[in-house]
């Protein structure tokens, strides 16, 4: 793979479009409890690596990843598994430490992942309720957008259930139909469109470009390449844990693949 | 210059960092809907599971205090008891709930709503002061409950029972602060959750719910006591809400309290409250890591 190429000049910066997140050389370093590798024949022989049971171990997530994104961008992030995508957007989330470097942000943004429910022993409605009012809007505003809300996500049936009896796509819907009211922020979409049905991934994908047009700034990882063509205006490739190239999606997806199938 | 400057000048702030305390306090404030609609849901979804739903609001205290009285009141007999002892005990079982349910709740509000957490950005404050607003509102009934005890076991109203909504006030500001302490520290070390059962089971014998604090260790009999256990529980917050609230809802001697106690008890409120909101705040950007 080619992480030992330098990395690819980024994009001229746009003179008209004011920047939303700066990632200015972030290191991400994660200190974990290690159970210790199965030990190999050698280390059974030799006495002084017998025993060893919990250890730390230090793992390199990012290392110097910088780049700038603006108003109006949609950004693509490729890479292969482990390659540092979520720790990334984690990062510019706050919810992981850059352990060097800083991230600068216009406003704390709304992250997407797969996973679990906002609150699971709560309605669909009840989610959509409180997810709003966390957010910051007030009763009215939520009211006024609540059956737009539901009529996205498609769950009309379904929004009076608990959410602990919704399927994972059915969760990854709601959470990105509430996420996306907002539509003058950041927004976050760590592989949660990859579970959703083909229907629900155009929808999302169109208000994804919406959210562009209306200056706001969205992030998407995915394994879909054909997501990241259909959405996005400029894609990052991430290889454990550099910045390989930044530019346009056509030509980032073409060498990644390229680098993949060699 | 630098990118920090750089980014200072476009209007862009660093991740991780916090707001200012004011204009944290002010987003806490308008999202007082977010607190109460959060105590609400989370009630009646509580409920919802049970086939006897919202009558467990009723049933559970009630259950409570049958469980104590037989205890103490039947299997236990002691001569540390002050007259009206089951009224006693219910006012102290009662209001030690509340204590006991909302400092648990607060403790694990964080590390409870992770998912929430993770996903959308909100002033984490909100969530240790809705699970005390849940505890509270949940408090409210077993007030009535007790009213109506005191009634039917021959109390006739008083205006003073009035002092009740005070000191109440000032118990749930008293145990936000307490949930807001406690839901940092288990934030960052969440072994104390394991530990809450048993400080709490610890108040619970000690604070006097099923014994006079001051029959069991004041001077009496010419035996002199034991002082310093006296002077303990006069600063003890628990033992100063339990007395401020059985005297304001029960007559006679035994009942009269030190007016210093409503001194010491809004000490307690404020200063715990205004600590624990500081103390919160310094750890924001920590909530929910994944480190």
């Amino acid at each position: 793979m080619s992480t030992d190429q330098t990395p690819v000049q980024a994009p001229q910066p746009p003179k008209d479009r004011k920047p939303v997140v700066i990632v200015d050389d972030v290191h991400v370093e994660y200190k974990v409890f290690a159970t210790g590798k199965r030990p190999t024949a050698a280390d059974r022989r030799s006495k002084v690596l017998r025993g060893r049971g919990k250890q730390m171990r230090t793992v390199h997530a990012l290392k110097g990843v910088s780049f700038t994104a603006y108003e109006q961008d949609s950004i693509g992030v490729i890479g292969t598994n482990g390659s540092g995508k979520s720790t990334l957007m984690r990062a510019i989330v706050g919810l992981t430490p850059a352990s060097r470097g800083a991230i600068y942000a216009s406003s704390r943004p709304s992250l997407l992942g797969v996973g679990a429910a906002l609150m699971k022993d709560l309605s669909g409605e009840r989610n959509i309720i409180l997810g709003g009012l966390a957010m910051g809007f007030s009763m009215d505003e939520i009211e006024a957008s609540f059956d737009d809300i539901v009529a996205f996500s498609g769950l009309e049936k379904f929004i009076d259930l608990p959410m602990r009896a919704y399927s994972s796509g059915m969760t990854a819907r709601l959470k990105f139909a509430l996420a996306s009211v907002q539509t003058h922020d950041i927004l976050i979409v760590d592989e949660a469109l990859a579970v959703g049905d083909r229907k629900f991934r155009a929808r999302s994908e169109a208000r994804i470009r919406e959210i562009r047009d209306n200056a706001g700034t969205v992030f998407l990882v995915s394994h879909s390449m054909q997501s990241i063509l259909d959405t996005c205006s400029r894609v990052i490739w991430l290889d454990q844990g550099t910045l390989v190239m930044d530019g346009d999606p056509e030509e980032v997806i073409d060498a990644y693949n390229e680098a993949q199938d060699k | 210059m630098t990118t920090a400057e750089d980014a200072a000048r476009l209007g862009l702030h660093k991740v991780g960092g916090r707001p200012p305390l004011r204009d944290y306090v002010a987003d806490v404030w308008r999202r007082r809907t977010f607190i109460y609609s959060m105590a609400r849901f989370k009630i009646e979804s509580e409920n919802q599971q049970n086939s006897l739903g919202m009558l467990w609001v009723i049933l559970k205290p009630l259950l409570n205090a049958l469980v104590y009285g037989l205890i103490f009141g039947l299997l236990l007999p002691s001569n540390t008891r002050p007259p009206h002892f089951v009224e006693f005990l219910l006012i102290g079982v009662f209001v030690f709930e509340f204590f006991a349910q909302s400092w648990t709740a607060g403790g694990k509000s964080i590390t409870n709503n992770a998912s929430l957490v993770q996903s959308l950005a909100f002033p984490r404050m909100v969530l240790p002061l809705a699970a005390v607003t849940q505890r509270f509102l949940q408090f409210l009934p077993t007030v009535g409950i007790m009213l109506v005890f005191l009634l039917a076991s021959g109390n006739r109203p008083q205006l003073h029972w009035l002092l009740i909504i005070p000191i109440f006030a000032l118990y749930f500001v008293f145990s936000c602060g307490l949930a807001l302490v406690t839901a940092r520290l288990a934030a960052h070390w969440r072994d104390l959750n394991n530990f809450l059962p048993f400080l709490t089971r610890f108040f619970f014998y000690t604070t006097g719910i099923f014994f006079s604090v001051e029959e069991r260790f004041g001077a009496r009999d010419g035996h002199k006591g034991h002082p310093t256990i006296i002077k303990i529980s006069d600063f003890q917050p628990i033992h100063e809400f339990l007395s401020l609230a059985r005297s304001a809802l029960l007559a006679g001697d035994s009942y009269t309290i030190d007016e210093r106690y409503w001194l010491f008890a809004g000490t307690w409120s404020i200063g715990l409250f205004v600590f624990g909101v500081w103390f919160f705040w310094r750890a924001e950007e920590r909530y929910g890591r994944v480190d």
